[in-house]
């Protein structure tokens, strides 16, 4: 059960028992409560929960008179279908457009690093609290875990001001190195804010995972001589896969679906901003022209769903863990 | 910022011409970052004796604390200093910022709104959840019901705003309908359905229902592993004492979730409180949507408030701080079991 021990905290419910408690316990609650109601009621919310969704997705293909004038509904008794829009939304070539091949761009040039940088700095801080004993090592591990918590917001207008070199402590300058500013490297400050923001959820993640693995391998490694590197290289990350598959979704998730971050240190138009940013503002740029921001927000949320849909087991394992995040 | 369209032709051409350096910086990044940790760990690794573990520790360790200690933490506490000072921070107002949050009419609209958020969309969305948990435990094609209504976990706000927003989408009852609810009204027969967004105060619960839609998904599938967690014996027992329907959930399987329906509820609440891309991008605050998350974005970066930004951000952390300390509480528990 070591896989869903990443999960098992106060972040986290209890994993789901094997299938034989299953059958036993759903068998003796199934007779109080009659099936087919509970089915019908389930299908009932699920219909209306996935209707919007259906909605969107079903505007986006149809050409933009019949989206003015009329209902996605009356798609169903009068069909019609292009593409149009999406080549608009996505290229920009009518006044219309929305331009959004870039940000597309951007979303995954943020997206990469922003969750591969704490990937790789959690699971050494994680090893570290996990398995080299020193003092203060508790009161570290309980840090950062309580850090998970505090929201974003406390932290936006001073780091911005440390990224900007505009950082000073009652009238007193600090110099700080002025990362916004270095033309070659935009991406700069919204990498370094994404890996900051990230690695309490990760650290605290990957370390319940590390922590369980099993003592014998690592006194065994340490009576070979094996360095504290060569542990970490050998042992801890080969066997550490499942609970780095789950940060590494969650957070390329994160990082993708984020709009405070990327507004506060990624405002550079389209050298810099994802696709959330443009999106919220295209919302009341676009007023009334659903075609394209239709279809410009299905092009945003395509990437997620192919992530939750083909990794799901890992995708909900990983939420679960983070979801008081930031 | 002004969009502007370039032909297609052009585009083509700019597009990939834009894009190449964005990947090689990417790449090159990436080297970097890789590179110097590979270094590192090269000349650690031949540290011998005593030096081994201090090393090791700075090594591993050193990197993720100095960097929490510069985002997060010295942040924080500037965060703090700088919600007692004015509006450019230079000169101590004391508790002036805290005085304009809590008498200023505008502001009192922010904080009833935000507090009408709290009690309203946790408890929702966790009862609903529950409800789901129940009912789609008695099914036998759980699987896609359960990715379903989880998927919209995985959309951004901002898709998800704009799913909803389409759904709002208003137009004169003697007109062509394009927006669902709209539409379901008139079928309905309420011959002047209000302009969904435009109307105050239901405009700040249509907004909910886009927080609700995201999280009923979440609560239900960490509920439903909860309940199927519950061993079958105790059903078992329970039942065989005659503890069926609404009893047997009251009394057994409730309690048996408590600390799951907990963090699922205080989960869901956080998550309320600081809720700021739904109405940044459906209403943007206006029409008497404003929230304390989107409000202090609002006047630290488009008012350059900083004072007054710095103060909303201390309520928002004062807010979450039970949490905080419960979840430490929680968790000195469960490690002192361990």
């Amino acid at each position: 059960m070591t896989v869903d021990s990443a999960t098992t905290s106060v972040t986290a419910p209890p994993p789901s028992k094997p299938p034989e408690h299953r059958e036993g316990s759903s068998a003796a609650m199934r007779s109080s409560f009659s099936s087919p109601l509970a089915s019908i009621i389930v299908v009932i919310i699920t219909v209306l929960w996935t209707i919007p969704t259906v909605g969107l997705l079903i505007t986006s293909i149809r050409p933009q008179s019949d989206v003015a004038n009329s209902g996605w509904w009356t798609f169903f008794t009068h069909p019609s279908f292009t593409l149009a829009n999406y080549s608009n939304v996505f290229s920009g070539n009518n006044s219309g457009g929305g331009g959004l091949a870039p940000f597309f761009v951007n979303s995954f040039i943020i997206t990469i690093p922003g969750a591969l940088f704490p990937l790789a700095l959690a699971s050494m801080a994680a090893y570290a609290l996990a398995w080299v004993p020193f003092r203060g090592n508790t009161f570290v591990f309980f840090a950062i875990f309580a850090l998970q918590v505090v929201p974003l917001q406390m932290s936006l207008l001073p780091l911005l001001q440390i990224f900007t070199g505009n950082f000073s402590v009652f009238g007193f300058h600090i110099p700080t190195p002025h990362l916004a500013g270095i033309s070659w490297m935009p991406y700069l400050p919204v990498w370094i804010a994404h890996t900051m923001f990230a690695l309490p959820l990760a650290v605290f993640l990957l370390h319940n995972f590390i922590a369980q693995l099993p003592r014998d391998l690592f006194e065994a490694a340490r009576v070979d001589g094996a360095s504290h590197f060569l542990i970490f290289r050998k042992i801890v990350l080969p066997l550490s896969t499942p609970a780095i598959a789950s940060f590494a979704i969650f957070q390329f998730l994160w990082v993708w679906n984020d709009l405070l971050v990327s507004l506060t240190f990624a405002g550079g138009g389209t050298s810099v901003e994802p696709l959330t940013a443009r999106l919220s503002q295209l919302t009341g740029a676009f007023g009334s022209k659903w075609e394209l921001l239709t279809a410009g927000a299905f092009i945003a949320i395509i990437v997620p769903l192919i992530v939750f849909f083909s990794l799901q087991r890992f995708f909900v394992r990983g939420l679960l863990a983070g979801s008081v995040k930031g | 910022m002004s969009p502007h369209f370039p032909s297609p032709a052009v585009l083509n051409a700019t597009f990939i011409s834009d894009s190449i350096p964005k990947v090689g910086q990417m790449l090159t990044a990436l080297a970097v970052f890789f590179a110097v940790f590979l270094l590192v760990f090269l000349l650690a690794a031949r540290a011998k004796g005593k030096a081994q573990s201090p090393i090791a520790i700075a090594v591993f360790l050193g990197p993720a604390v100095l960097l929490l200690l510069i985002g997060l933490v010295m942040p924080a506490l500037r965060t703090i200093t700088l919600s007692f000072f004015n509006s450019d921070s230079s000169k101590f107002v004391g508790g002036l910022n805290f005085g304009w949050a809590f008498t200023d009419p505008d502001m009192r609209t922010v904080l009833i709104n935000t507090v009408l958020w709290i009690l309203i969309a946790p408890v929702v969305s966790t009862s609903l959840g529950l409800l789901l948990a129940l009912l789609i435990d008695r099914m036998k094609h759980e699987s896609v019901p359960k990715s379903l209504m989880f998927m919209p976990m995985a959309i951004s706000f901002v898709g998800a705003s704009i799913i909803w927003k389409f759904v709002y989408d208003y137009r004169d009852p003697a007109e062509k309908q394009i927006g669902l609810l709209n539409q379901v009204a008139l079928w309905l027969g309420w011959k002047h359905p209000p302009n969904w967004l435009l109307t105050i105060p239901l405009n700040t619960f249509l907004l909910m229902v886009i927080m609700i839609w995201v999280q009923v998904g979440f609560a239900m599938v960490v509920l439903s592993a909860a309940i199927k967690a519950i061993p079958s014996d105790i059903i078992e027992a329970a039942s065989l004492d005659g503890a069926t329907g609404t009893k047997l959930f009251r009394t057994v399987t409730v309690p048996l979730i408590r600390n799951t329906l907990i963090v699922v509820f205080t989960t869901i609440l956080i998550a309320v409180l600081k809720i700021f891309d739904i109405v940044r991008t459906t209403t943007g605050g206006n029409f008497s949507t404003e929230v304390l998350a989107n409000e202090m974005y609002t006047q630290t970066f488009t008012q350059f408030d900083n004072g007054r930004g710095s103060a909303l951000a201390v309520i928002l952390f004062v807010g979450v701080t039970p949490v905080l300390v419960y979840n430490v509480l929680q968790l000195r528990k469960e490690r002192a079991t361990r």
